[in-house]
Formats: structure tokens, sequence, C-alpha cells
């Protein structure tokens, strides 16, 4: 039942998308897709919570392929990305019927995003490798055409190029990926592919490939370069939309594959998924630290946290193996929760850079400042999401980063080498990652919404709609459920790890006090609850004894500022003088930040110039070398173009024998 | 009963940490001026400046915001929260189990980034310089604790301090380990706390200022509850250090009254060792350049990790 209601969704989002070709008049028809949107998403998302009972379900339609049919299940773990996704789904609705009005070509917009959405619910449902794959280029195209929707900007059309580009190299990654599970029988269907005998060589290829193809749209380094030129390019909700669930997705099709289709792990499969993890989360938030470009930051931060996703995942399978299923379990849950709870909290940033972009018209923090004046009500949702994504308690994010802690505190038992080295230097990037990011947003928020406005936009800036308002509200509202009911969730969670790992956390809600213990009450625990109450009864009781007992006398002055205050906002800090300590002390290494200063020498009347060069050498080293390489070679078969028709001929003849004697051996 | 009595040790620790905390600092102080052989104002002068300051009318910058004015509560309670889990005077406190040491780390992360923010609430460059130089501290000593953390709780089996004060209490033996994340903690809480040599509590030159830059705006009521929350956590991280690596003295969960008292007095005791110890350390020590911190840091940094590692590769070092 809940599969057949799924479906039918899916198919009224594909109707909703072409819902345009019907009704020509714009007025109103982006707004009433978005309505329909939301009330279909939020019928996905009641199929997803629908009680199942421990059987996963099966449905085979007659379409696509012959012989082969569009094969679809319901189980655990598709249940709760379909949450996941819908969850995001119904608020971007929510929120684009108010900001989608701002959006140039709304409609086509409108149309896309319903066409993206039911290309990610396509994805969770597929069974088998064509459905798989069909819908995951689906979902491709729709984002991509939606990363098209400024398309006079010539830096859109370059980063929806690029995008394009990655997007066909993960997809021909994962086909050859299923090409090599499916193997020369060619039963592409997840039961059979899940019974199929194989070699170590073919799960390794199979993994490498996975993780380009996964990884690549999950926006893994060293496979993220279009990520934050992609995600910032699109209308707001589509941001929140693909950042927040569409590399959820991407992280989905890893876990079937690995966790799922490719049997029992062994203890290496988890080096990658560890190391790349690692290296993006910090790389990342580096990155995020020195943008100035609101969108791009919160881009780059969604890598960050991809990588920590992935550090959970990489965990989980080096326990799996290893036969620890209740320390898996917690890596897992750790992973999974940290998807929910990124989904919420990065959707709700990027819906309030989408309010600053609506009320200003800018995206540069640089010229922003100021904005918990004139708009209060998103600064203060904004900044509930920051505390979140910054992993500070009592918010949601620091319970997924803590349970991670955990799982990290219960690997030195496994008896690899190799691991016993590479988990405490991931458990460091982890560390240093989660205090990057409070960095991150400290400078983000404060530079954005605190100070004094740097231009006149901010200073005129209006609060926003109450359809964005009350999509941030909810999210934030949400947020702070998982934060302090943590258990709950877990419990939620959990038969998603039993199917998966075949272990499972202890049930947290025989843990007394709402309390989270992992494993142990003695071991460790944490209760959100307590902590949030003991917070904020302290502060009211300290107000109240200082207003009863002393003086809440207050008077208004100018700034102290140590006795003279310039009267000009471009004396603040900016975004780039805040970074500065940091691009000093680790920009160097990580990204060969350069400062130059051009002083002139006494006497002279120039200006004085500082320059600040900062370079990806990922991309330097990994990409440029391969585009040149590409380039290179194009231009040498170039040759080819102008070749006589003798020697056209010679070249086929060459190619016939060339594959006679082929096929002859 | 034994509930009751529980309840009454946690309100216990919640009101000692909060009236030792400025008293501490005017201990320290007092110690620092007998060393440069001048008198000094009494132990109790933080104590006298912080009710003055509560009677004062609160001076605001024109264009602070909300947020401005509700951050030093919500400063003050957090650090507050976090002193009154750690174990002082006795061990398994009523609330202990709602925040592990990591959590505890955590709530102090909470506090700074509600500091850094509020430094550039009024948009002045001092703010700014406060927030920023906080923010680049922040991300080196904060991995830094973790990894003090992790190889404090391998040892010890468990994040809880509790268990970490009782294990260490029963297995007094001298781990490598041990020994380099105590020194990496000792430099972390130089740094968090903004002693010399990363920052110095007493100068108004402006442009070495960290702390005191981020609150430079603050006036009366609210300097006051940040001046507390700073003094707080002064204590909260003598405590760790005490609870981690010296619970001697401790009062074990449960303990009758006379225990307790014993404990209490080897709290005081340990607490006047560590104020002395930090007294002479910061008159015998000059302020460092602000971007010799990092390398400070790292050391830091990379102590923790490699006692991590150590516990990782061996169980017995």
């Amino acid at each position: 039942m809940p599969l057949y209601l799924a479906l039918v969704c899916v198919g009224g989002l594909i109707g909703v998308s072409s819902l345009p070709i019907y009704k020509r008049e714009t007025a109103g028809v982006a707004e009433l897709i978005y309505r329909l949107c939301l009330g279909i998403s939020a019928l996905l998302f009641v199929a997803a919570i629908i009680p199942r009972g421990a059987n996963a379900l099966d449905l085979t339609l007659p379409l696509g392929l012959p012989w082969i049919g569009m094969r679809l299940h319901l189980d655990a773990l598709t249940a709760f990305f379909l949450a996941v996704v819908n969850l995001g789904g119904a608020t971007a609705s929510v929120y684009a019927i108010g900001y989608g009005a701002h959006v140039s070509n709304p409609v086509r917009v409108a149309a896309f995003y319903a066409a993206f959405l039911a290309g990610m619910n396509l994805v969770v449902l597929a069974a088998d490798a064509y459905t798989f794959l069909v819908a995951w280029e689906f979902m491709s195209l729709a984002s991509w055409a939606l990363v098209l929707t400024h398309h006079h900007d010539a830096e859109n059309r370059r980063a929806s190029y690029i995008y394009l580009l990655m997007a066909s190299f993960g997809a021909l990654a994962l086909l050859m990926a299923f090409g090599v599970l499916g193997g020369v029988s060619g039963a592409y269907d997840f039961a059979s592919i899940r019974e199929a005998p194989r070699d170590s060589w073919q799960t390794g290829l199979v993994l490498a490939l996975v993780l380009l193809g996964a990884g690549s749209k999950a926006g893994l380094a060293p496979l993220h370069v279009w990520l934050p030129l992609a995600h910032p390019a699109a209308p707001s909700h589509v941001s929140a939309l693909m950042s927040g669930v569409m590399t959820k997705v991407a992280i989905y099709g890893f876990i079937r594959i690995v966790f799922d289709l490719l049997g029992p792990p062994a203890f290496w499969w988890s080096i990658e998924p560890m190391t790349f993890g690692a290296i993006s989360a910090v790389i990342a938030i580096l990155f995020a630290t020195l943008q100035s470009d609101l969108k791009k930051l919160l881009a780059y931060s969604t890598i960050e946290n991809i990588g920590v996703i992935f550090i959970g995942l990489g965990l989980s399978l080096a326990f799996k193996a290893n036969g620890m299923l209740v320390p898996a379990a917690v890596a897992f849950s750790a992973a999974l929760f940290h998807i929910f709870n990124h989904s919420l909290f990065k959707s709700l940033l990027f819906f309030g850079a989408g309010a600053v972009l609506t009320a200003t018209g800018e995206r540069n923090i640089e010229r922003l400042g100021g904005l918990i004046h004139s708009m209060p009500k998103t600064a203060f949702l904004f900044l509930g999401g920051c505390f979140a994504i910054a992993a500070l308690p009592p918010l949601n994010g620091f319970v997924s980063e803590w349970l991670m802690f955990q799982a990290i505190l219960l690997s030195p038992t496994m008896p690899q080498w190799i691991l016993k080295l590479l988990v405490p230097a991931v458990g460091v990037a982890l560390a240093l990652s989660a205090a990057l990011g409070a960095s991150c947003y400290v400078r983000a928020y404060g530079v954005a919404f605190l100070g004094r406005p740097r231009s006149d936009e901010a200073r005129e800036a209006k609060e926003v709609d109450q359809w964005s308002l009350g999509a941030m509200s909810f999210l934030l509202g949400l947020s702070l459920t998982a934060g302090l009911l943590p258990g709950f969730f877990i419990d939620t969670i959990s038969p998603v790890a039993k199917a998966f790992i075949g272990g499972r956390m202890p049930a947290q809600n025989e843990v007394g006090w709402l309390s989270i213990a992992p494993v142990a009450e003695s071991r460790s625990s944490y209760n959100g609850m307590l902590v949030f109450v003991l917070i904020v009864a302290s502060a009211w009781a300290a107000r109240w004894l200082i207003y009863k007992y002393w003086s809440g006398a207050t008077r208004r002055a100018p700034a102290w500022d140590c006795g003279y205050i310039e009267p000009s906002t471009a004396t603040q800090y900016t975004g780039s003088s805040f970074a500065q300590p940091i691009r000093r002390t680790l920009g160097v290494i990580a990204f060969s930040a350069r400062e130059r200063l051009d002083m002139p020498l006494p006497g002279e009347t120039r200006a004085a110039r500082f320059s600040v060069q900062i370079q990806d050498r990922i991309f330097n080293f990994l990409y440029l070398p391969i585009t040149s390489a590409v380039a290179r070679i194009s231009n040498w078969l170039n040759a080819l173009n102008f070749l006589s028709i003798q020697e056209y001929l010679g070249l086929v003849f060459a190619a016939l024998v060339l594959l006679l004697v082929g096929v002859a051996r | 009963m034994t509930i009751i009595f529980d309840l009454f040790a946690q309100i216990l620790q919640m009101a000692l940490v909060l009236l030792a905390a400025p008293l501490l600092i005017g201990f320290v102080r007092k110690v620092k001026a007998h060393l440069l052989r001048r008198q000094g104002p009494p132990i109790v002068q933080p104590w006298r400046d912080l009710l003055r300051l509560l009677r004062k009318e609160t001076v605001l910058a024109e264009n602070a915001s909300w947020f401005y004015r509700a951050a030093p509560y919500f400063i003050f309670a957090t650090t507050w929260v976090a002193a009154s889990l750690t174990p002082t005077f006795e061990n398994g406190l009523m609330f202990s189990w709602a925040a592990d040491l990591i959590a505890i780390i955590a709530l102090l992360g909470s506090a700074r980034f509600l500091l850094a923010l509020a430094g550039m609430d009024v948009g002045t460059s001092f703010g700014g310089i406060g927030s920023s130089r906080e923010a680049m501290f922040g991300s080196l000593a904060e991995p830094a604790t973790i990894m003090i953390v992790f190889t404090v709780s391998l040892v010890a089996g468990s994040t809880q301090l509790s268990e970490i004060a009782s294990y260490m209490l029963a297995h007094s033996e001298l781990r490598v380990s041990v020994g380099m994340a105590l020194i990496a903690l000792l430099i972390v809480a130089i740094a968090e706390n903004g002693r010399v040599p990363v920052d110095n509590p007493a100068t108004h030159l402006e442009l070495t200022m960290v702390h005191e830059a981020m609150i430079l705006e603050y006036s009366g009521r609210h300097l006051a509850l940040i001046e507390l929350a700073s003094a707080l956590k002064l204590l909260l991280y003598i405590s760790l250090i005490d609870c981690m690596f010296f619970p001697w003295g401790m009062a074990p969960h449960g303990a009758g009254v006379v225990e307790m008292a014993t404990g209490g007095v080897a709290f005081v005791f340990k607490l006047a060792v560590a104020g002395v110890l930090l007294a002479v350390f910061e008159t015998s020590t000059a302020k460092m350049r602000v971007f010799r911190v990092p390398d400070f840091l790292g050391a830091g940094l990379m102590l923790g990790l490699l006692a991590t590692l150590l516990v990782f590769v061996t169980r017995s070092l």
C-alpha cells in the first residue's frame, strides 16, 4: 500500500511538472505547482512513515526495458531517504510559494522543480540498475535545467556546463559499476545482484567506481569542484534541495550498493570513504571560511558535511567487517542522523540566504551587515541554523557529531594496523572541521547580519514574506526537536541499522530522562533536553535576579571603540579580514594562499595595494592537467578531419580488418 | 532521601563554582602582585567589582541589537551549566550524565560562538579583531581538546567525567599518553582562558587584546555576566585538569557529609596550587605575538594527536 501511494505521488509530480503545457497563462501557475508539490511531498512523507512491518515491499511495472520491467521496492533504508527527500521537498515548496515569485521565469523553474522532486523519489524507490540509472539521470538533468535558470549570466552557464560534465562522468562510473555488479549474465535487478558471487578484484573495482559515481554527485573531494559553482547558481529553494537533499540521494546510492548489494564487507572497504571523507571535511570547511559569497559558502559547507557522513559510513564498514555490530550500528546511525540533520539545517540556511538575496539583491557578505535590525525574524532563524550546523549543543548538529565521536572512541579494539593509524587521523580531521565550522559560521553570520550595514541595499532591506519565514521556522523547530529529543530519532532510524548492519544500538527510550547512551550509560550519555532546560533556566534566573535586586537601567549612547568610532562602515571587520588569521595559518598549506602588498615608497603618490591570491590545489593539479590533456588529444585527432578520400577508405579497411581479427580469435 | 541528598550536592556544586570563580581570579591577581612585590587588591576584589557593575546602569551602543543584549545571559548560563556538570568536590553528581566530557567542551564552544558574535554586533573594528582572533584560537584549541578527551576516555573506557575520575583514582599508574595529554591540556587551558602568553587579561592596549577586544562595548550588568563567565571558565578548566589527572580527595558518589567536606578542602587546596602555578607562569613569561599562538596551539594539537595514536596502538602506554 505505501509503495502504491508513493508511486502515485511520483506520477503526480511528473504530471504536475507538465502542467504549464496545458495552462499557458503564467500568473499563478508557478504558485499552483508549488502548492501541489507541497501536498504531494507531504503525502509521500506519510507513505514513508506508514508502518510496513519488517518486510520490504516489491513491485514490478511493465515499463522500461522488455523482459526486465521496472522494479521498485520500499524497505527501511528507502523509507528513511524517502522521508528525508520529501521533508526537504515539502518545506522547499512552502518556501517557494513565497520566494518563487521573485525568480525570473517562475513557471519554467516550477516545472523543472516538480520533475526534480520526482527524479529524486524515483532513485530511492528503484530496485534494478536500469530504473536506478534512468532516475539518476532524470534527477541530474532536471537539476541541470534548474541551475541554468539565470542563463544570461556567463558564470552560471559555465557552472551548469561543469555540472553537466561531472554528472555525466558520475553516471558513467555508476553505469560501469552496475555493469561489473551484474556480471556477464546480466541480471540487473537488485535481488539477483545481491545473490551473485564476486571476486575480490571485482568488489574493489565496484567500490572505486561507486565512490567516483556517488561521490561526485555528493560532492566528495576531489570531485567536488562543480558543487560550489552549481548549487549557488540555482534559485535558493532549488539550492536548498540540491545541497540538502540531492547530495543525500547520492549517499543513498553509495549505501545501497556498498552496504546492501556488495554483500558482507571486508575491512579495507572502509579506507576509501574514511580518507576521502576526512579530506573533504577539512578542505571544504577551509574554503567555506574564506568565501564571501553567502551561497557559495553554504555549498562548500555542504561538502564538509558530506565528508562527515562518509567518515561515519566508513567507520561503520570497518566495524561491520570486524564483526563489531553495536559500534557499527552507532557509526551507521550517526551517519544517517547526520544526513537527516544536515538536510534540515542546510535547507534552513539556504532559505535564509535566499531571503537575504530577495531583501537586498546581494549574495556577497562584504556588502551586507546589520541585517539583524532590518530583518530580525530571518536573522533569528538564520542564527538558529548557524548554531545547528556549527555542531553546538543543544541543537541537532551536535548530537550526530557526538555520536560520530563515540563511534571513533569504540574503534581501538579493531585489529588492523592501518585502521589503528587511520582512525585517529580521521578523528582529528573531524574535530578540526567541527571547530573550523564554528568559526566559519561566526564569520558568515557576524559579517552578514551583525555590525553596521555596508551598503544601501543592506540598510534598506525589508523582512521577507510569511511563507518563507514559515518554512524556516518549521525547519528550526525540527532542528531543535531533534537536538532535544535525539533518542526518539535514533530509535526511529535503528530499524535501518538493524536491516543493513545486523546489529542495532540499545533502544534509547529505555534510557531514563530522555537521555541518549550509544552503548551504556556508564560509558557515555548526553541529554540535550536537560542541558537546554538548565541553560534557559539559569539565563532566565540571572536576568530575573539582576532586574529585581540590582539594576535594569539601560541607556543608549554612541559606541565606545576606545574613544573614537570612525563613521565610515568600511572600518568594520570584513569577511576577508575576519578570515585572515585562518588564511595565514592554515590556508598557506591547504591552498597556497599568497598575500601581496604593493607599498609605494615615501614620496610616491600612488595608492598602496594589497591583494590575496587563493588557489584550489586540487583544481590545479588534478583537473587542469586532465583538461589540457583532453584538449591536446582532440587537437591532435583533429588532423583526421582533413584526410583525403583514399586515406579515409584506408582507415575504414584497417578498422574492418582489426574487427575481423578480433572476432576470429 | 538519596535523591534529596544528590540534589543538595548538585546545588551546592552550582553555588560553589559560582562563588569560588571570582575568588580564584582575585587569588591569582594577589599572588601575581606579591611576585612583583606589590601589595595587590584583596582577594574579594573581583566580587566587589562584579557587584558594582551589576548595580550600574548599562550603556548600550546605539546600534546594538537584541542579540547583543541577550548574548551575555546565555554566555553566562552556558558556562555555568558546563562548570556545574564538572565534578569538583564530589564525584557522580546528580546531573553528570546529562553531558559527558565531549558535551562539556562543546558547551564551552557554544559560549565562545555567542561571545565572538557579540563582539561583531556593534560594528567596531576592535570587536572584529577580537572575534576573528578568538575564532582562530578556537579552531585550533577545540580539536586539541577533543584529542585530549579521546586519550583520556580511551584510557578510562568512558567519556563520563565521573567515570574517568574514579578510574584515574583507582589506577594511578604513570602513562606516557596521559602525561602528553596533560601537557596538551595545560597549553589549551592557557589559550582558552586568554592568559599570558596568549592573551593578557590585564591589558587594555588595543592591538594586543583578544578577549578584552570582543567585550569592549559591554558595560554594566552585561559586562558583569561576561566577566563572571570567564572566571567560571578558568575554574572549569582547573576542575577538568583536577578531575582527569589529579582526582585525589574527591568524595565518591553518595558519600557522607564528612567526605564531602574533605573533598571540598581538597578542591580548594588544588585550586590554590593551580592559582599559584598560573601566577608564577604568567609572571615569568612574556606575551607572544598573535601569529605565534597557532604554533603554540599546534604543539598542543600534535601532542594530543600523538597521545591518541599511542593509545590506539598500545593499550599499556
